[in-house]
């Protein structure tokens, strides 16, 4: 099967100088919900720039749904819908406007450009905003007509950079619920983001980016047997003065009523239960203290540490 | 995307730009329009009543042809430079960017609506000098020609200024300091007759002198040159910046990374 996108290769060196990708290879297959994580400045936008045709390669290949982007370019686009990280559009025109006009860029005359702008801006609660200038609409809002308008054209791909960035919890959630339903109705989604709960939430397959190289590219399954440590907190019943002892695992007292204990891979958290029984120590609650996927995150660019130094070092 | 898709599209950029520029009249509309009055009032009325007759035509009638181009050119070359930098300056260019539109539909939808300005404007102009004298038109297919093709030269032109600027200074610069003085030593206010033999060689290498005297054949019936050399530098212009044009778009040239 055609992949939604396939990347073979890719570099790009700036006119600085700076080697912002080293050969990336990425496949994403049709219908899936795919997450680009790294740290800041490690090549995700321009990786995503360059799909889109906002930044020029400078090796390698990238073809859209089988559309080379070298020789194709006008057929990948048509199935590309693209959510950028900064807003981008005109904020003196009117949100109805910005969407058709959109279309138009596409092919799709005014009357049918209209019809999908009303199915998406309902969609995502900007209808009633339609006449509304752009400059006028909250940083939610504004976010939310970015998606209208690179939806409207119906693309096959839809590359979102940082999407629910700087948005309050209760929006992003309900953001995380229409891309879940765009994704269901077999619109491959791909985003970065910063939210590393975000991509656990809503990707299958994921692919970490450091330095302008792939350091991981695997599922979001797979990437999480990884983890060898979690941390759990637990919330007793009884303040308690200092920590208890329970073999096999390490405790910390992080409140009076919150205990902190390790867990590795391989142990049972019926363990701890049971001691904390014994000890008539009751709890009532259980959360993990970090999000799973943020751990192995910042694990993995951890270990890129040393040369992270070296070329900060370099560049002085 | 087939021919239709491609019509969408053209249109779709030349009425967002009528749409823009009609939307700020004010700033696009009206100030020509108060400029050439005060023109056809100080240059026509009161100073070229005392400075009698050019090239057979009295002061006032001399001038309009000149007057009429100098809003045309202005106005298309600003509507384009002013509107495809605030679309990189605002990054709202990447919304081109990432569709489909071919560069040559980009570049001709841009032209065509700084052409709907610069034109509207020399409708304008046209009828606030119809206050002032009267406009007896000696060839109208050479007038509508030369205008056309002399805002769509200039259209382009903004566009390649708009591509290369890096700041809002970049944008006044070449009307400021290129177009202005090429206008007014262009033939608006004269004829290049009264100049001495080395000044009226310097003026022949200005372009748009010979756009002015197109215009002006086509009202007056009298030209400091061939009309049809005009024609013929316009067109050729228009050619070599489109081509620039075009392929400083291929180029990404101030528009990608």
């Amino acid at each position: 099967m055609t992949h939604a996108l396939k990347i073979e290769g890719l570099t790009k060196t700036y006119d600085s100088g700076f080697e912002a990708l080293k050969g990336i290879d990425l496949q994403v297959a049709q219908g899936d919900f795919f997450a680009l994580l790294g740290p800041n400045g490690a090549g995700k936008s321009t990786t995503l720039g360059i799909v889109c045709s906002l930044v020029t390669k400078s090796a390698g290949k990238v073809s859209v749904f089988g559309y080379d982007i070298d020789t194709h370019l006008s057929d990948a686009k048509l199935h590309l819908g693209v959510v950028p990280q900064e807003f981008n559009f005109n904020q003196f025109e009117k949100v109805f406007d910005i969407v058709t006009i959109q279309a138009g860029y596409y092919g799709i005359p005014l009357k049918k450009a209209a019809v999908s702008a009303e199915k998406y801006l309902k969609k995502l609660g900007l209808w009633d905003k339609r006449n509304t200038p752009a400059r006028m609409l909250s940083g939610g809002m504004k976010r939310r007509l970015m998606i209208a308008r690179a939806l409207v054209h119906e693309p096959k791909l839809l590359i979102l950079d940082e999407p629910t960035a700087g948005v309050d919890i209760e929006l992003r959630r309900s953001m995380w619920s229409f891309l879940e339903e765009m994704n269901r109705q077999g619109t491959t989604i791909i985003l970065t983001t910063h939210y590393l709960e975000e991509a656990e939430a809503l990707c299958r397959n994921i692919a970490i980016i450091d330095h302008g190289r792939i350091v991981r590219n695997t599922s979001k399954r797979e990437l999480l047997q990884q983890l060898s440590l979690e941390t759990f907190l637990l919330d007793t019943r009884v303040a308690l003065e200092e920590a208890p002892e329970l073999e096999g695992f390490t405790c910390r007292l992080d409140d009076e009523n919150v205990l902190e204990v390790d867990v590795h891979k391989g142990q049972a958290l019926n363990d701890v239960f049971m001691q904390l029984e014994q000890q008539n120590i009751q709890v009532v609650s259980m959360r993990t203290k970090a999000n799973r996927l943020e751990e192995l995150f910042i694990r993995m660019v951890e270990q890129n540490a040393p040369s992270r130094a070296e070329k900060t070092e370099g560049r002085a | 995307m087939n021919a239709q898709a491609l019509f969408t599209a053209y249109s779709t950029i030349v009425l967002r730009e009528i749409r823009r520029f009609t939307r700020i009249w004010p700033q696009t509309l009206l100030p020509p329009a108060v400029t050439m009055t005060l023109y056809f009032i100080i240059f026509g009325n009161l100073i070229g009543s005392r400075i009698g007759e050019m090239g057979g035509f009295d002061y006032m009638s001399f001038i309009v042809p000149g007057l009429i181009m100098m809003a045309v050119i202005t106005n298309s070359y600003a509507n384009v430079v002013s509107s495809f930098f605030s679309m990189k300056f605002q990054r709202s260019v990447e919304e081109l960017l990432v569709s489909p539109v071919p560069n040559w539909v980009i570049l001709a939808g841009y032209v065509t609506g700084g052409m709907a300005r610069g034109l509207g404007i020399g409708v304008i102009v046209t009828l606030l000098s119809l206050a002032f004298t009267q406009l007896k038109i000696h060839n109208l297919p050479m007038v509508v020609v030369t205008v056309i093709l002399t805002s769509a030269l200039f259209a382009v032109g903004g566009f390649i200024n708009a591509l290369l600027a890096t700041k809002f200074d970049d944008v006044s610069i070449v009307p400021t300091f290129v177009l202005t003085p090429l206008t007014y030593l262009g033939g608006v206010f004269y004829s290049i007759d009264m100049l001495p033999d080395f000044w009226q060689g310097v003026s022949m290498a200005n372009p748009i002198l010979y756009m002015v005297n197109g215009f002006r054949f086509g009202i007056l019936g009298v030209s400091d040159v061939n009309p049809f050399v005009s024609l013929g530098m316009i067109l050729a212009f228009i050619v070599v910046l489109s081509f620039i044009a075009l392929k400083l778009l291929a180029r990404g040239k101030g528009i990608r990374h």
